[in-house]
């Protein structure tokens, strides 16, 4: 029956759609585990790209490996964060924090600050975040605009206190019609701190050892 | 040929999946947030859908006809599955402002849609126009609208600035922009054809 130039369809018996179905299924799953292996290490790569570019941008220039170096801190609500050295030589130069908070207007937020190494903010980067487009999630440059002093948190000093938005009392200004995330987004930057704080204490200790330290 | 260029109009301008046939409007809501994101959205459901009406066209007469719909869907998903995996090692920023969106668009009506009504009833190649015209249509006219969405929210296209984002109305970026926007737009192409008519 083959053999037409128009081929008849297969007929809907159990054999037919069995055997049919199950082909395909069987080329599929080759077919995509195949592909699967062969872009498995380029996605791993990409996420890994993108954050050690997210280290990079937020600490002073370093020349060793934050992400092989990282360990895990308590930022003393139950919860800990992960704090990536950045030295340059044997120097420590600076620490990136990966901070988040939960309260943004969009549910959860996850940032990366930078600190050097006498407790001011170097620069920070938003990994991630479920804001209102074109309000909070301005966020991604508000905070870092420095021809604004108000606005900007970049180069300040925590060690005064945590920061806070002027409405409750602080000295930056927040994203306008967007307090929430502002919030928010400054609670992740005080969790860093209190984390860089206690990492910085005792940079000089910092060994392979403390890795495991904390879980 | 004639006939396939046909077809391919067909799926451009008189059939077009979002002005006329109303398909598919989901995604096209959901990522036009700007003319970049909605012309990577187009472009990666006019690769599954040309992908797919292909393979269908090739496989319509081993399909018994009562599993025809799963082993369409399965034919779909595996290629958005191909996609998905190739958009996360290769164009990650991409990947991440689609979200969600791309796995969806196994379930995007116009693929499916365009399975069941063209390509298995047709050709090899008229299922190619067809899943081009189609595409084609799909991915201009999310173009279209995410760069209007983008001009009247932020100022820009495709980032270049044309005014400053401060006359920017931020509406037109969040969702209600997009219904409206949209409305205009089906109502702008419905007089343009039935002038051509």
């Amino acid at each position: 029956m083959g053999r037409n130039k128009k081929m008849a369809k297969l007929e809907s018996n159990f054999k037919n759609m069995f055997l049919s179905l199950f082909t395909i299924c069987l080329v599929v799953a080759a077919l995509l585990a195949q592909v699967n292996k062969m872009t498995a290490k380029p996605i791993a790569e990409a996420k890994a790209m993108k954050l050690v570019n997210a280290i990079r941008e937020v600490v002073p220039p370093f020349d060793n490996d934050p992400v092989a170096e990282a360990y895990k801190m308590p930022d003393g609500q139950g919860d800990s964060l992960t704090v990536y050295p950045a030295k340059k030589g044997d120097e420590i130069v600076g620490f990136a924090v990966n901070s988040s908070s939960n309260n943004g207007f969009g549910g959860n937020i996850q940032i990366i600050v930078g600190f050097d190494t006498e407790n001011k903010i170097v620069n920070y980067s938003v990994l991630q975040h479920s804001e209102t487009p074109g309000l909070g999630s301005k966020m991604t440059q508000w905070f870092k605009d420095t021809t604004k002093p108000n606005q900007s948190i970049i180069g300040r000093d925590l060690s005064s206190g945590p920061l806070k938005v002027s409405k409750d009392g602080g000295n930056v200004d927040a994203i306008t019609a967007s307090t929430i995330t502002s919030r928010a987004f400054l609670e992740a930057v005080n969790k860093a701190y209190a984390v860089y704080k206690e990492s910085d204490a005792d940079s000089g200790a910092i060994t392979k050892e403390e890795k495991g330290e904390s879980k | 040929m004639s006939n396939n260029l046909k077809v391919l109009i067909n799926g451009l301008v008189k059939e077009n999946p979002i002005f006329v046939l109303l398909l598919g409007m989901c995604p096209t809501l959901a990522t036009t947030s700007s003319a970049l994101n909605g012309m990577s959205m187009g472009l990666a459901t006019m690769f599954v859908l040309v992908c797919s009406n292909i393979v269908i066209s090739l496989i319509k007469n081993l399909i018994p006809d009562k599993v025809r719909i799963p082993a369409f869907i399965v034919v779909i998903a595996t290629f958005v599955t191909l996609v998905q995996m190739m958009m996360n090692a290769y164009v990650p920023a991409l990947a991440d402002s689609l979200g969600i969106f791309i796995p969806l668009i196994v379930v995007n009506c116009i693929v499916l849609g365009r399975a069941e009504a063209f390509a298995s009833k047709n050709g090899v190649f008229s299922s190619f126009f067809d899943g081009v015209g189609i595409g084609l249509g799909f991915t201009g006219a999310l173009t279209l609208l995410g760069a209007i969405r983008e001009l009247l929210g932020t100022g820009k296209i495709f980032s270049m600035t044309i005014f400053p984002e401060n006359f920017g109305a931020l509406l037109f970026v969040l969702a209600p922009g997009a219904f409206i926007a949209l409305g205009y737009m089906i109502a702008i192409f419905n007089k343009l054809q039935k002038k051509t008519n």
